[in-house]
């Protein structure tokens, strides 16, 4: 079941992105920011927010928001099974590979 | 540390228990949700894998039409309205069993909502409404290395096969069943068999919760008789079969019923359940709930299910599962009781496929019912996995009903195929069992009347009650192998 989501934006206005905010956003994508980084990241992404928000003022209210690019949708493919990598090649990347499986370092948090 | 619990129904004489079920399944589509990569089970690990289920960078996703399809029977097989447009979320979680570091599932726009199933226990039916069913894909497995119990608990590392990661899995979600009192554990267990046996039907899964094909989360809470305010959830994980659905309930009512006698509060977590003792112990606190940030998925285009599609599934539904066992239960001449008992017992198919192999309804019903269901229990295993055959069922049936084993050396035959001693009529020969001849069970009357001479007298009075005593008598001297029917005969006649 859903767990928990920020609150959808209100129509209109952008939203009001904090310090805090642009330092949680970092700490759940685990990107280590220093204060320094904070304080030069926090105001910038707040000013993308800003011009991306400038699409609202243009949009009219018989204009549907969208979430994808296309107008599609629909788009399907047949239940046909295609051919597979080996796992040779699905695990050419891998750091570690043991009994023919990705090798993971130890897992601290629980299984979702 | 113990965990102190209260009985069952003392509990449930003070709480009334609110229920949710939180059920997976792995549609049996050929392929995985958003690749062509196969389903099947049991294959060497990631050999079953591809740059899409894999995340590798530049992939990107197309649906498999017939998982959609699959989710719109399980909806409608389950009453519910159909979304005329909905789209696929991400789910962003760090965990190595995804390894695009999210998953693609349905957030506030699934594909079917407000369903319900009904369910009859004791006699007394219960509606549990279906809150939502949506789409997601399955996980890889983990293996967890260097701890003492295979769990994530002290191991030092992991090792991960990706060929479930992408299996179209659809979750279904009851909303608060109310209402269930003492037959809380029942009514559980019931809904989990009556969805097993609609999905079944259906054909869109193989439902084999052993191999994890249908997975159950189990969410209990208490709250004290006569209250309105919904009591603090504890939701017990991955309780993978029938039996432990029921279990896990009853533990659950035990444990919290405990904890709020002794004014302690129930903390809101996940708890692990354990198949081997049928206790739960907790795992992640529900209270540093993830934020898994949720948003739609921009590599996948909307679903809109077109009515004319939603209609002509509708009009390929099976007939619901209640409506096939009426019919079952009239032609072999089951009440409803034998039918709901057969049902929640989980024997219902397996009493078919023995009267198919030849037994008559009765005698399988008595079977299953009546025996191995306790056979299974005392053995801690699902009946279903009792190593014993319907053909062999209906063998031994056979062999009783031709008078050639009394019931007592038939479950004795019984027990010896399930230990693994051979089929049933070697099992006969090895060990010498037959029904005991007229000139040995004369003896054993016999003397059984010799050895009670006042209870001889009662009979000799015309007193039949007192016959029991000795037909046990005869029972034990000839070591279960005499023919009750004639013993009694025998007896009434030897002691006059």
């Amino acid at each position: 079941m859903p767990d928990t989501n920020p609150a959808p934006v209100a129509d209109g206005g952008p939203p009001a992105l904090t310090r805090d905010d642009v330092a949680r956003l970092a700490h759940l994508a685990r990107i280590d920011l220093s204060d320094a980084e904070l304080d030069h990241l926090a105001p910038q992404l707040a000013v993308i927010l800003e011009s991306v928000a400038e699409v609202s003022q243009v949009a009219a209210d018989d204009i549907p928001p969208s979430s994808h690019a296309l107008a599609m949708q629909n788009v399907f493919r047949a239940d046909e099974v295609r051919s597979c990598l080996t796992p040779q090649e699905a695990l050419a990347g891998a750091p570690q590979v043991d009994q023919q499986r990705f090798s993971v370092p130890r897992i601290l948090g629980e299984e979702q | 540390m113990t965990t102190t619990l209260g009985a069952y129904d003392d509990v449930l004489d003070r709480y009334a228990p609110v229920l949710g079920l939180e059920t997976h399944v792995e549609l049996g589509t050929a392929t995985k949700l958003f690749c062509g990569c196969s389903t099947a089970f049991g294959a060497p690990p990631n050999t079953q894998v591809c740059p899409t289920c894999l995340g590798l960078p530049g992939s990107l996703p197309v649906t498999n039409e017939a998982a959609i399809e699959f989710t719109v029977k399980i909806g409608l097989a389950l009453h519910c309205e159909i979304a005329t447009w909905c789209r696929f979320a991400r789910k962003n979680y760090f965990y190595p069993d995804m390894p695009k570091d999210y998953q693609v599932s349905q957030y506030d726009e699934p594909l079917c909502t407000d369903g319900y199933l009904d369910v009859v226990v004791g006699g007394e039916a219960f509606r549990v409404e279906i809150e939502r069913v949506h789409l997601e894909e399955d996980t890889g497995k983990s293996l967890h290395v260097g701890g003492a119990t295979g769990r994530i608990h002290g191991a030092t590392h992991s090792l991960v096969d990706y060929n479930r990661a992408g299996i179209p899995l659809v979750e279904i979600v009851t909303r608060p069943v109310q209402g269930t009192g003492h037959k809380a554990a029942e009514v559980a267990r019931a809904y989990v068999t009556e969805l097993r046996d609609v999905l079944r039907d259906l054909g869109v899964s193989d439902v084999r919760m052993e191999q994890g094909s249908l997975r159950c989360d189990v969410n209990l809470s208490l709250m004290p008789a006569g209250a309105t305010q919904l009591g603090t959830r504890t939701e017990t994980k991955n309780v993978n079969s029938l039996r432990s659905v029921e279990r896990a309930v009853r533990h659950e009512v035990e444990r919290q019923g405990a904890r709020l006698d002794a004014g302690e509060r129930v903390v809101q977590e996940t708890r692990h359940f354990h198949e081997d003792s049928g206790t739960t112990s907790p795992g992640r606190s529900k209270e540093e709930a993830q934020d898994y940030r949720y948003f739609p998925e921009p590599d996948l285009v909307p679903l809109a299910p077109a009515r004319e599609l939603v209609e002509g599934l509708r009009a390929t539904l099976p007939e619901p599962p209640s409506v096939r066992r009426a019919a079952f239960a009239e032609v072999n001449g089951f009440t409803a009781i034998d039918l709901e008992q057969m049902v929640n017992a989980g024997v219902l198919d397996l009493v078919g496929e023995t009267i198919a192999a030849g037994a008559s309804p009765t005698k399988s019903k008595g079977w299953w019912l009546g025996y191995l269901v306790g056979r299974a229990n005392e053995l801690d295993v699902e009946v279903s996995e009792l190593a014993i055959t319907v053909a062999q069922v209906a063998r031994i049936s056979e062999l009783e009903d031709s008078g050639e084993l009394t019931n007592k050396l038939a479950r004795q035959v019984a027990d010896a195929v399930i230990a693994g001693e051979g089929d049933v009529d070697a099992v006969i020969e090895s060990h010498g069992w037959k029904v005991a001849g007229e000139d040995e069970l004369i003896v054993a009357v016999d003397a059984a009347l010799a050895a009670q001479p006042d209870i001889a007298a009662k009979i000799r009075d015309g007193n039949q009650g007192a016959v029991g005593p000795i037909v046990g008598a005869v029972m034990k001297a000839t070591g279960g192998a005499a023919d009750a029917t004639r013993a009694r005969e025998l007896i009434l006649e030897r002691a006059s």
